[in-house]
């Protein structure tokens, strides 16, 4: 049982800093001189390492370790950062992403990761030599401090101004590094001694890593203190030496001037790499402002991010919804009553309650809201692969990432994304040097966007590559008999475009890995229609092709009619309606003992609701038939019920473990007066 | 005290057809007055349909008709026992429910060869209480399915 309570939050936050370090890597790439998105990925891959250890998963923390040293070299400048490097990291990161899924769906977490482990040593080694150049050249315009005098860590504006103060004031400032044994077990007991102490004779002013992961022992067995005190380095360091199994302390003086100067000469160095790079652009002194102020606010930014959520299992959520529910119907009854018995307050009472409970409902729905973001963010690195692996060059342009949908329809939405990017990488996006000879510009265009409109979320992904052939896909289609030879000719472009998602369908002609593995764009299709959405294409040939996704904005709200079968109540999802009708008797045909009817020129079989659910009889039948029309794809159905009671928004509701498959009943909603009404699943009902 | 808990448990007793039936409180999530119960197409026919409870669609058992009994009309007595057997909630008719007993564990002797006309995999043991006899259920046999006799 002990560690599985924290199993959860493990996966969680490991999922979240393999995010943060994908996305600032990303921006990294773009932008290879800012240290502080060095920083920043430091930071994650660090507490990754610190949370893997303690769970026991040493594949992990073995990879996050070597990963960290890496980026520790290229933080310390000792490190060339390039797009190789990159792809590397990438694939170290690729490890963590399956360690944690195989640990997600309970396995070990471990893989072999001696290969890419074996890659980060040698850049870290291999370093020495081009480091030792780049250290020269460092010296050359920098005075860089001899190496006794290298300061552990880095200090902040403020942390600056704290020790330049407490040096005027005749105090002494050191870097005190405390090595413990490595055998320690209470390392975090070791670590408030050792602070008891320090703190006894001065003030701290930082620590490396911080006190929170001192803590929690997320550190390995060295951790280095800044010291304001009055005493002297040997005192310092002898007081220290008294906490048993402490292995090695150091103390050295802080230089403030010398960091000082170190740090205005980096940022000149940077400033003067600007100007090399973006000839006589900008002003220096901007940018000089500009640097530390951007620095604290993305570091402020993260952490009110962090505090502002907290974890909720969906089930909860779920449990909170049922019971509102119950809330909503029993204000119905309270707002009779009161009607009925006609007291004033009562009535006041009860729609003051009916206004909290409209704002709650609106509060629990957003509540199971995400945003789309949560899937968006992994797509700029799977674009930068692919696109390397084709050689090919492509700018992926995210917009909408904000947008909201249900948690349920976020967790299905990704693959089939995934699955149409990759199809724009691979068939979409043409060569460089195709693309230069049509006259485009060398780098293609993947936009890939996300909006609400009314009671749906769009999900659109553009590319301005090669489109779709008409005559391919058309031949393609004969041949695999999804249209015939004369259709051929009479289906518009759209139309024929569309084909492509139809099942049995899939135009590579060469498998490759990217896309088209045997299964193709129908999988899309048929995932996005379980969700109760749509997708369409649009293309023009040499110009450019668009999905269109459109998404219910929730699963557990659905838009139905309810109809009256004899007795009973069953609500029919209006995605499957076509529209009502009410037909006579006498226009019923049968064309083999099956019942049809005219519809706007269409054959169209008969379904009776009753019989397909042996409703026990109580009234006779009419004349005039209510009727629904249904379709499933582009086949139509007559549904023909009692009677129609009108549309109403209900919540979707499964009928549990105990009752699976049930013929044509995809879940069950609670309607007003409390009763249960089934909902028609009208897939099941057309062949 | 800690090795008579061990030993002893509840039992939630309720009569079906004349005779004292009983199951493991454990499994017993409340005990509920019958209320309408929305009929299901294509389920077996001991399943009577699902209700409403609390917001929650849960499926109806009617314990009379599973064990091949005479069905009767439900009246003012008649109650539904929600039970949970894994991941599954489902609700049992069930004649009258009379209360919940603690027994010793151990008491529980196997079934002799007849009671009643239950099939035997339905059936844990029986308790005798004073002059009572409890038959008691093995709910997990109960909620399965039985593709024959799907209706």
């Amino acid at each position: 049982m002990g560690m599985n309570q924290y199993l959860e939050v493990f996966l969680d936050e490991g999922r979240e800093h393999i995010q943060a370090i994908n996305e600032n890597l990303l921006s990294l790439e773009s932008n290879p001189n800012d240290l502080t998105i060095v920083n920043e990925i430091f930071r994650s891959a660090h507490t990754l390492k610190g949370m893997s250890a303690t769970m026991g998963y040493e594949d992990m923390a073995n990879l996050t370790h070597q990963m960290e040293n890496v980026l520790d070299g290229i933080r310390n400048e000792k490190i060339q950062f390039s797009s190789e490097l990159l792809d590397i990291i990438f694939e170290a990161i690729d490890h963590l992403e399956n360690m944690l899924e195989s640990i997600a769906e309970g396995g070990d977490g471990k893989e072999d990761v001696s290969q890419v482990v074996a890659k980060l040593k040698a850049i870290e080694t291999g370093k020495e030599i081009e480091s030792s150049v780049q250290e020269v050249a460092a010296t050359a315009i920098v005075e860089k401090p001899a190496t006794k005098h290298e300061h552990l860590q880095v200090y902040d504006e403020f942390e600056l101004t704290v020790l330049e103060q407490a040096k005027e004031q005749g105090y002494n400032t050191f870097e005190v590094s405390v090595s413990v044994r490595p055998d320690t077990l209470l390392k975090a007991a070791r670590v408030y001694m050792v602070f008891d102490v320090l703190e006894k004779i001065g003030d701290v002013v930082k620590s490396t890593p911080t006190t929170e992961e001192l803590e929690e022992e997320n550190f390995d067995d060295e951790f280095v203190v800044s010291l304001v005190t009055k005493d002297s380095s040997e005192e310092v360091e002898k007081k220290i030496m008294k906490v048993s199994e402490i292995d090695k302390v150091v103390v050295q003086d802080i230089n403030v001037q010398q960091i000082k100067q170190a740090k205005n000469a980096e940022l000149d160095k940077k400033v003067n790499e600007i100007q090399q790079n973006e000839v006589q652009k900008d002003d220096t002194s901007q940018i000089q402002e500009n640097k530390p102020s951007k620095t604290s606010k993305s570091v402020n930014k993260t952490k009110s991010k962090t505090n502002k959520t907290i974890r909720v299992n969906i089930e909860r959520l779920d449990t909170l919804m049922n019971l509102f529910e119950e809330l909503v119907i029993d204000r119905g009854r309270l707002d009779q009553i009161a009607k009925e018995v006609n007291h004033q307050e009562l009535i006041e009472t009860v729609e003051k309650m009916s206004r909290v409970t409209n704002d709650l409902q609106s509060v629990v729905l957003t509540m199971r809201m995400v945003p789309v973001e949560t899937v968006f963010n992994r797509f700029p690195k799977m674009i930068r692969q692919l696109s390397r692996e084709l050689n090919k060059k492509i700018r992926l342009e995210i917009s909408g990432a904000d947008t909201e949908l249900d948690r349920t329809v976020i967790d299905e939405i990704g693959d089939p994304l995934v699955h149409l990017l990759r199809n724009s990488v691979d068939h979409g996006i043409e060569s460089p040097e195709e693309r230069l000879a049509k006259g485009k510009q060398e780098e293609g265009i993947i936009e890939l966007k996300a909006y609400h409109s009314g009671n749906y979320v769009f999900i659109e992904i553009n590319d301005d590559g090669a489109g779709i052939n008409r005559e391919k896909v058309a031949t393609k289609a004969v041949q695999k008999g999804i249209i015939t030879e004369e259709e051929k000719e009479t289906l518009s472009d759209n139309e024929i475009h569309n084909l492509i998602l139809s099942s049995g369908f899939s135009t590579a002609e060469q498998v490759s890995d990217i896309s088209g593995r045997g299964v193709g764009l129908d999988v899309v299709k048929s995932t996005i229609e379980s969700l109760g959405g749509t997708v369409s294409v649009n293309s023009q040939e040499h110009v450019g092709t668009q999905f269109i996704i459109q998404l219910p904005l929730t699963l557990s709200i659905i838009s139905v009619m309810l109809v009256k079968v004899q007795e009973e109540t069953y609500a029919i999802p209006l995605s499957s309606i076509i529209e009502t009708a009410i037909i006579r008797q006498s226009d019923i045909r049968y064309a083999h003992e099956q019942p049809v009817f005219d519809y706007r020129g269409n054959v169209v079989p008969l379904l009776y609701l009753e019989k397909i659910f042996d409703v026990p009889k109580v009234n006779k039948q009419d004349e005039f038939l209510s009727t629904i029309i249904i379709r499933k794809g582009d086949k139509l159905a007559g549904l023909i019920v009692d009677s129609f009671i009108g549309q109403e928004d209900i919540v979707l509701k499964s009928l549990g473990n105990y009752l699976t498959n049930v013929f044509a009943i995809s879940g069950a909603t609670i309607l007003g007066d409390g009763q249960v009404a089934l909902i028609v699943d009208c897939n099941s009902l057309i062949k | 005290m800690v090795q008579d808990s061990i030993d002893e448990m509840k039992i939630v007793a309720f009569s079906l057809n004349g005779k004292e039936y009983a199951i493991d409180v454990r499994n017993v999530v409340s005990i509920e007055k019958m209320e309408r119960v929305t009929r299901v197409p294509h389920v077996p026919s001991y399943v009577k349909g699902v209700i409403n409870l609390r917001g929650v669609i849960t499926p109806i058992i009617d314990l009379r008709i599973r064990f091949d009994m005479e069905p009767t009309d439900y009246n003012q007595n008649t109650r539904i026992i929600i039970v949970t057997w894994e991941d599954k909630e489902v609700g049992l008719i069930v004649d009258e429910a009379n209360d919940v007993i603690n027994i010793q564990e151990k008491k529980i002797e196997p079934q002799p060869d007849v009671i009643g006309n239950i099939q035997q995999n339905y059936i844990t043991g029986v308790v005798k209480i004073d002059d009572r006899l409890l038959i008691v259920l093995k709910l997990e046999n109960i909620l399965k399915h039985e593709e024959d006799r799907a209706s």
